[in-house]
């Protein structure tokens, strides 16, 4: 294995809790970038969340998004300078809550964009609310008693499925960051979702099941069993659709 | 008056006309009454001339993707009217703080809600104020014809480039609908423009950010007091009005965009009652930075000033502003898609002895 | 000269374009010229209805207190734009459609515009019909501009220029 760090990664330590899965993926994402040779012409969209300052970590060109709009301003970016690689780093509320819309149009119009997306079943950065992927059940800030569908709190929100439905939609990948193997096929599919925008394929998603140990009140090893027994059952990981 | 090569095109049209003309690369608008003619006009000319209109699936995603088409250092422009402008706030706030280039033009109608289709000048305030959350403020254009709905759009793309800061265009249902021959006229002022070096995909070795969050002590402070530099000079240079002042005028009307062509009807109007010309009229061209000087002289050697608005009295509140008590200030508005007319306007001069 | 016209009915009658046909063939004669629409929020069936000027003068306000001339194609219009009329003004009055009392001081020219159109096969060319009953009266443009204008408005569809042109001279019999 390769520790040395990624030409696209800055030499930084980053802000986000133990266990929290958002540091491997911005290394995958950047190790990526790296292997890709595109550091100079990828352009990131940081989402609102724990990772809006992504950019400081990240050695590449990075805008903002108001929260939910990552992918409407990817396609702004994408559609003047389609010689960019555009990428959208986006978490659970940001991408299937508030920004539904934008993630829905911007996938059916097939916007040549790559996605990466954050599923930790909680909004993290404002203390750890119920979110649109909290799993049924599970405690949070606005979810006293467990998210329970039958109080009216709705059911976990499977948006890669649906998006997997969309003919805009070329690929889409559940994995997660809990072992070393889930690790490399994490990065074997953001490599993946980066060259299918690079050979004009159509929009690509990778949803990432990342622990957030503090979000969910327990330790990062615990974080990973909920993840392994309870999250990747109402997630299950694996390849959605690949028609690239 | 023997002008060759007039065209016969709305004031929608002739804003889209601009934005081709001014280099606009990039388009996103949403349908709505009365500026559907200027999203039609661009969804035909902007891919004609190999650029990009989107047809985004809300107002809020057309100006952020507005947003992005700015931060990667291109030309941009959307345009709605009342309520759909109101969605955009949150992009508008965002392309502020993030200091974007972007023209947003707003065919103003009937509100508050969702009102109705005919014209208004109701959102004077939203555009004159910022609108969105935060300390911040657009430069406001608002055209009197379809000839200035033109000039004044291109003349946007330069001011929101040269100063890095989102444009309005606040036309109406009249400006935006109505058709003219016109002649098209670029500004004539020219801005030098430097080269977007901030913009994303430079690849000039730096690493660009497009941002408007800055947490830490003092640093969003500093950020905003950039800003609010960048906000007087803004008022220093880009004040714009037009006035008519005959000799013997005791009435200054004040009024913007369609209603400034009603006072002129009503000057004539006067002048043939009174058989003298009793009108003065000042037009803000500007309204943010709203021409609070130019406006204080102006009134110097009358007696009255009647404010006209398709409002209840939102320029009203700038005009006091500018002459506090140095005269009498009268107001005439109508709103909810109503159009004051002539008639009612000169019997409320009259019967208040405003001339 | 300043000529001011209202013309309205319901959408779908062609008043929007026989407004503009007004519009551009002054502009074509140099003179000033505004158009300005306003109609429901439907398409086809609600009420439309169109203020043009032509000006030897540059035109302030789009608006029209009292017009020069009323073109109404239905009963609603008339009963709406009745009040606005001055003692001078015209009135032509599509009477398939609309009825008016005959006591009335100003001058109406009452046709059944529509029945007309509809024997001559173009129910949707009863406005230039009305067009060439009204250039009949107030020769605005010359009658070289019009037929230009007519051809250039629907430059992109030969075979309605022809019936457009027919309508036209119809009215003119009228």
């Amino acid at each position: 294995m390769n520790f040395k760090r990624p030409r696209s990664l800055k030499d930084k330590v980053t802000h986000y809790c133990p266990g929290c899965g958002h540091g491997v993926v911005h290394r995958l994402v950047a190790e990526v970038i790296d292997e890709l040779r595109i550091r100079r012409k990828t352009v990131g969209i940081a989402p609102v969340g724990c990772a809006v300052l992504a950019y400081d970590y990240w050695d590449f060109d990075v805008s903002e998004a108001a929260h939910g709009r990552a992918l409407a301003v990817a396609t702004g970016i994408k559609r003047v300078k389609p010689d960019l690689v555009v990428f959208s780093y986006q978490g659970d509320g940001d991408l299937a809550a508030i920004g539904t819309a934008e993630t829905l149009h911007a996938a059916n119009r097939a916007e040549n964009l790559t996605c990466i997306f954050i599923n930790n079943a909680c909004y993290g950065m404002t203390g750890a609310q119920m979110a649109p992927t909290t799993a049924i059940g599970q405690k949070t800030a606005t979810t006293p008693e467990g998210r329970s569908p039958q109080e009216g709190d709705g059911y976990p929100l499977i948006i890669s499925e649906l998006l997997a439905r969309l003919r805009g939609v070329c690929f889409v990948e559940r994995t997660t960051v809990i072992t070393p193997s889930d690790v490399l096929k994490t990065k074997k599919a953001i490599l993946k979702a980066f060259l299918n925008q690079i050979n004009k394929r159509g929009f690509s998603l990778v949803e990432v099941l990342s622990p957030c140990p503090t979000g969910w009140g327990l330790s990062p090893q615990k974080a990973a069993e909920f993840i392994k027994e309870k999250l990747s059952r109402e997630f299950p990981l694996g390849v959605i659709k690949d028609e690239a | 008056m023997k002008e060759q090569n007039k065209v016969f095109i709305t004031g929608n049209e002739a804003v889209g006309k601009a934005a081709i003309d001014a280099g606009c690369q990039f388009y996103a608008g949403y349908p709505i009454t009365p500026q559907n003619e200027l999203t039609a006009y661009m969804s035909r000319q902007m891919r004609k001339a190999g650029r990009v209109f989107i047809q985004a699936e809300s107002e809020l995603a057309a100006v952020n993707m507005v947003f992005g088409a700015a931060a990667a250092g291109a030309r941009a422009m959307t345009s709605s009217s009342s309520p759909g402008i109101s969605l955009k706030q949150e992009g508008i706030s965002y392309l502020a703080g993030a200091e974007l280039p972007a023209v947003i033009v707003n065919a103003q109608r009937g509100g508050p809600g969702l009102g109705n289709i005919g014209p208004s000048q109701s959102d004077y305030f939203q555009a004159t104020r910022g609108g969105g959350h935060g300390d911040y403020r657009t430069i406001v254009l608002a055209p009197t014809s379809v000839e200035e709905a033109y000039t004044f759009t291109c003349l946007a793309f330069d001011l929101a480039d040269f100063y890095r800061t989102p444009v309005v265009i606040l036309s109406d249902a009249i400006i935006g609908q109505m058709a003219e021959g016109i002649v098209f006229r670029p500004p004539s002022r020219k801005y030098s423009l430097p080269p977007k070096d901030w913009a994303l995909g430079r690849a000039k070795g730096q690493q660009n950010i497009i941002r408007s969050l800055y947490l830490g002590e003092r640093v969003l402070e500093k950020h905003n007091l950039k800003l609010q530099r960048k906000y007087r000079l803004i008022e220093r240079k880009e004040v714009r009005f037009r006035q008519h002042l005959p000799r013997e005028a005791s009435l200054l009307i004040v009024a913007y965009g369609s209603m400034y062509r009603l006072a002129k009807d009503i000057a004539v109007e006067l002048e043939g009652k009174k058989n003298k010309k009793s009108v003065g009229i000042f037009c803000p061209l500007s309204l943010w930075p709203f021409p609070y000087k130019a406006l204080a002289q102006a009134c110097a050697r009358v007696k009255n000033v009647l404010v006209l608005e398709m409002s209840y009295g939102q320029m009203l509140e700038d005009v006091k502003l500018a002459l506090g008590r140095q005269k009498p200030i009268y107001f005439f508005g109508r709103a909810g898609g109503e159009v004051p007319e002539v008639d009612e306007v000169c019997r409320f001069i009259l019967k208040h002895k405003l001339i | 000269m300043k000529l001011e016209f209202i013309i309205a009915g319901f959408g779908g009658q062609g008043i929007l374009s026989l407004g503009k046909i007004i519009a551009r063939a002054g502009i074509k004669e140099n003179k000033f010229a505004s158009f300005m629409p306003s109609y429901g929020a439907e398409m086809r069936g609600g009420t439309a209805n169109c203020k043009v000027i032509i000006s030897s003068q540059e035109i302030a306000s789009p608006y029209i207190n009292h017009p020069d001339v009323l073109i109404v194609f239905n009963q609603p219009s008339w009963d709406k734009f009745r009040p606005k009329l001055k003692r001078q003004s015209l009135v032509l009055l599509n009477s398939s459609l609309a009825g008016f009392s005959p006591s009335y001081r100003i001058k109406v020219i009452a046709c059944p515009f529509t029945r007309v159109a509809r024997e001559l096969g173009m129910e949707k060319a009863a406005n230039m019909i009305v067009l060439g009953r009204l250039w009949r009266e107030i020769k605005f443009v010359k009658e070289l501009t019009l037929k230009e204008t007519i051809e250039e408005y629907f430059s992109s569809r030969r075979d309605i220029v022809s019936k457009n042109l027919e309508a036209l001279a119809r009215g003119k019999e009228l």
